[in-house]
């Protein structure tokens, strides 16, 4: 049995990451040419880390199932990137954003993993800027901040609305750089399938070509999972309609720890759902809550009479408002961290006050700061939002506030790792949003760029020279070898088997039935009953999907049913190891909220209430077989650099 | 509402392809584009039939990858939207639209409605970026940027790289592709170093592709759904220019 060692660096926090650089082993830059790494993905983590690896002298292959790597869901963040400079002279350090990170993912993140991340937030912005990416600046040349949910600083860095953008083409532009000088090689329209282990070691993958269908065979002397996370269990999400898990999953199931899959975030400011027929659903930057009131009425006859079409929520006087973010939490009021700004939308709606037809929605409204900065302002600020808003919805955000709701956004959890970014096989990476580490059980906004790029550009390319440095002499890995053709033949048979079903119901039926059962049951708010009865329910979709699916179209051919239904089937694996999580952690902790853990009285009364007794740990789950529970172990989690008490955002 | 659609369908890139009729029906004008071909394709697997393909991710206008000509205008009749934020609310009911994929000898078709637009990725890695290697970079407030040259470098760096400036344009041109990236950096200090080797080799790419020349008719500045401007072009020309007559 493999036992987690997280391999934490010796000394104070402050100086770990440079003890460990001091100490890692290298491979010499001659040597380094010898040597290849896959990475699968090629969003901010996997193109900062193909551009980064490219530039050390490293042999890279870089797959994604896009048809460009610029098309990678990081694209479409849109507030912002955290950054601990101080530039606003607000007292902000690395300490104060590692705090901030920390208590915001509700202690249960690895607090040397988040100092590292703190430390090293600064050298991304100078990076980005070095490459080119065009930030917003104040009228003196210098770079403009504004704040996001969880801080009392402003310290997030943005281009417009649409930050992910400019860092994504930042860091694909440093990847065509080592396109053009050989060392990174792209795989565009390719899905990894399998990772291909040998001697207990990641040695290559198996991936469809998406156009021809053929599968092909890849060695390297690593492999780097760099594809995202899985809030696509939900069927809508904000994530793109191809986001996926496969990678993840397949990894998992070759013996790569899956760790706290029950934290995936809901994000509250999105447009909410309008038809029967949606097949998205699109955020609303959460900074728009830096100038944004969240609110409902306070009677409930207006609630109807909105919802009738009689009232228009303008015509409702200010004394007739709820702010409940800001009554129920006076100092951080609308900046308060999303796993609260989603509860307690929920508990209002649940309560009757939801302002859209359906019932569902909130008010999330910019007229204040309309008023005190000016429409030109605010429309520098926040256009580009409120262009989207208006053209999804038809209603114009200047004179009407904007409806807003709760959707599945990111994935806390994710594929175990260490200090080093690498899971429980030898020589296999995770990094960015597919691994679990740095954000605990609530990521805090603009935290996700800043995440996958620190890993891409700085901590990957520091440690994958520890275990390369074995490899100097091992020469190319071969791929005509018993292990790849037992891979490729698994590949091949799982196709084979899926469209051998010639059932009568489409792969997006299914993932629909899976959404539902997820979003009701492992959502925003947990109980033991639900959780059971998701995991029982998970089962028969999935056993009638094996029975009843169809595939239409053939496999040698660009097929996008085919893709989907690999896509979902494991999908129908991965929320039952989200139920089977949720069930275990019996407290509420960031986004996983069980409703059997509140807080009976007191001054917090009413709020989540984690349990640090006993679930001060990360839930690592290994795979032990079809039809066989996983196997739970912990990584018990120490915190010496910050005091473990209960977060306080009122 | 219902519709009828003439889509462009084709097995591969050796096939011949041809437009073929379908019905839609009972769609509400809440539904986007691309959820009423979602629709459509719940029909025909219904069916047993292959489903049309067509290319896209993240549906909410920024990646860049949807990517249909409708009623003969890339993206359809909305301005300054992608596919995928096009709703049903902008046709009339019982109307015929014409569903193609973006056209240009240099975007060969690889299945129905989707295209292979790598020659653009070439164009990028012929020298659209900054040779700047991650570490060492100086302090990010180090040089002072202009508040506006910023702004100017943010609007010609929103291009999300779709095509729809080559599918519309008669000759095929990517002038306008090729321009907002060579804006982006000529308006920033950074990118100065490089200007000239990277203007005359994205240009010669560009060339190189199979994209036609630029005739000054500004359809691709009408139908770019991120509002880039032909401004940039005159900014490409004169960068251009400037690498050739200017000794280094």
């Amino acid at each position: 049995m493999t036992t987690l060692n997280s391999k934490i660096p010796e000394g104070p926090i402050a100086q770990q990451w440079e003890n460990y650089k001091a100490h890692t082993n290298l491979v010499n830059p001659s040597n380094r040419r010898k040597l290849d790494i896959i990475i699968i993905g090629s969003g901010l983590a996997g193109a900062a880390a193909a551009a980064t690896l490219g530039e050390a002298g490293y042999n890279v292959k870089v797959f994604y199932f896009q048809d460009s790597p610029r098309r990678a869901h990081s694209i479409a963040a849109q507030g912002g990137i955290n950054a601990s400079r101080n530039y606003q002279n607000d007292n902000d350090s690395d300490y104060r954003l590692f705090y901030d990170t920390v208590k915001g993912g509700d202690y249960r993140g690895r607090e040397e993993n988040v100092y590292r991340l703190a430390q090293l937030s600064g050298n991304i912005i100078d990076q980005c800027v070095a490459q080119g990416v065009p930030f917003a600046r104040e009228y003196g040349g210098t770079l403009a901040n504004r704040s996001f949910g969880g801080a009392q600083v402003s310290r997030t860095f943005y281009a417009s609305g649409a930050t992910g953008q400019q860092l994504l083409l930042g860091a694909y532009s440093s990847m065509n750089r080592q396109i053009k000088a050989g060392k990174v090689k792209t795989y565009n329209r390719h899905e990894m399938l399998d990772v291909v282990i040998v001697d207990g070691k990641a040695r290559g993958i198996i991936a469809r070509d998406l156009v021809t269908g053929k599968i092909e065979r890849f060695g390297a002397h690593a492999v780097v999972v760099a594809s995202g996370g899985y809030g696509n269990v939900f069927y809508l999400s904000t994530n793109a309609m191809n986001c996926n898990a496969t990678a993840s999953w397949k990894i998992y199931k070759k013996g790569a720890y899956f760790a706290n899959p029950c934290y995936a975030q809901i994000h509250p400011t999105c447009i909410p759902v309008s038809g029967e027929h949606q097949s998205k659903l699109t955020l609303m930057s959460e900074s728009l809550r830096n100038d944004g009131r969240i609110w409902v009425p306070k009677n409930i006859e207006d609630v109807k009479a909105i919802r009738e079409g009689k009232l228009k929520p303008t015509e409702i006087a200010e004394e007739n408002r709820d702010y409940y973010l800001e009554r129920r939490y006076p100092a951080f009021g609308n900046l308060v961290p999303r796993d609260v700004a989603s509860r307690a939308a929920k508990e209002r709606c649940d309560a009757g006050y939801g302002v859209n037809k359906a019932g569902f929605a909130v008010y999330l409204d910019l007229e204040d700061a309309i008023k005190r900065l000016g429409k030109d302002v605010v429309k520098e600020r926040y256009g580009n939002l409120f262009d989207m808003y208006e053209n999804i919805t038809g209603d114009n955000p200047y004179v009407t506030p904007m409806m807003i709701y709760p959707a599945s956004h990111y994935t806390m959890g994710g594929t175990w790792v260490d200090y080093e970014t690498m899971t429980t096989i030898s020589g296999l990476y995770s990094i960015g949003e597919a691994n679990f580490s740095d954000h605990g059980a609530n990521r805090l906004g603009a935290s996700s760029l800043m995440q996958c790029l620190c890993d891409g550009y700085f901590v990957l390319p520091a440690t994958i020279s520890n275990y390369l440095n074995e490899d100097i002499h091992t020469g190319p890995i071969a791929t005509d070898t018993a292990d790849f053709d037992k891979a490729e033949a698994d590949v091949t048979g799982l196709i084979d088997k899926l469209f051998a079903i010639k059932g009568s119901k489409s792969v997006d039926y299914f993932h629909k039935k899976l959404g539902k059962v997820m979003w009701d049951k492992v959502g925003l708010s947990r109980n033991e009953k639900n959780l059971k009865e998701a995991i029982e329910e998970i089962k028969v979709i999935r056993e009638d999907f094996w029975k009843d699916v169809r595939v239409t179209g053939k496999s040698n051919q660009f097929n996008n049913e085919l893709e989907k239904a690999i896509r979902v089937a494991d999908f129908l694996e991965l929320g039952e190891l989200m139920a089977i999580d949720a069930l275990n952690r019996k407290e509420s902790c960031g986004a996983h909220y069980r409703e059997e853990s509140v807080e009976l009285d007191g001054p917090q009364k009413g709020e989540a209430k984690r349990n640090d007794k006993d679930f001060t740990y990360v839930a690592a789950w290994e795979y032990m077989g079809e039809g066989k529970e996983p196997k739970l172990h912990k990584e018990e989690l120490t915190f010496n650099a910050i005091e473990l008490k209960q977060r306080n955002y009122k | 509402m219902d519709f009828t659609l003439k889509i462009w369908r084709q097995e591969d890139a050796n096939a011949q392809g041809s437009m073929k009729e379908y019905k839609v029906t009972d769609i509400s004008a809440e539904t986007s584009f691309l959820e009423m071909l979602d629709v459509l394709n719940q029909n025909l697997i219904e069916k047993g039939e292959d489903v049309i393909s067509f290319d896209n991710d993240c549906r909410e206008g920024v990646c860049g990858t949807c990517s249909l000509y409708i009623n003969g205008e890339a993206h359809g009749p909305k301005k300054l939207v992608t596919t995928c934020q096009l709703y049903m609310r902008s046709f009339k009911d019982g109307q015929t639209i014409y569903v193609e994929p973006f056209r240009a000898n240099s975007f060969p078709v690889v299945k129905d409605l989707v295209v292979d637009r790598s020659a653009f990725e070439r164009i990028q890695q012929a020298g659209g970026y900054v040779s700047f290697n991650a570490g060492g970079a100086p302090d990010a407030n180090a040089i002072p940027i202009a508040k506006e040259d910023a702004a100017d470098a943010f609007d010609a760096a929103e291009c999300i790289g779709c095509g729809a400036c080559v599918a519309t344009c008669k000759n095929s041109s990517a002038m306008l592709f090729v321009s907002a990236k060579v804006s982006q950096f000529a308006y920033l200090p950074q990118g100065r170093v490089e200007a000239t080797e990277r203007v005359l080799n994205m240009v010669n790419q560009m060339d190189n592709e199979g994209f036609g020349n630029c005739t000054n008719t500004g359809a691709c500045e009408v139908e770019c759904p991120k509002g880039i401007s032909l401004e940039n072009i005159a900014r490409l020309n004169r960068e251009f220019l400037k690498a050739n007559v200017v000794p280094k």
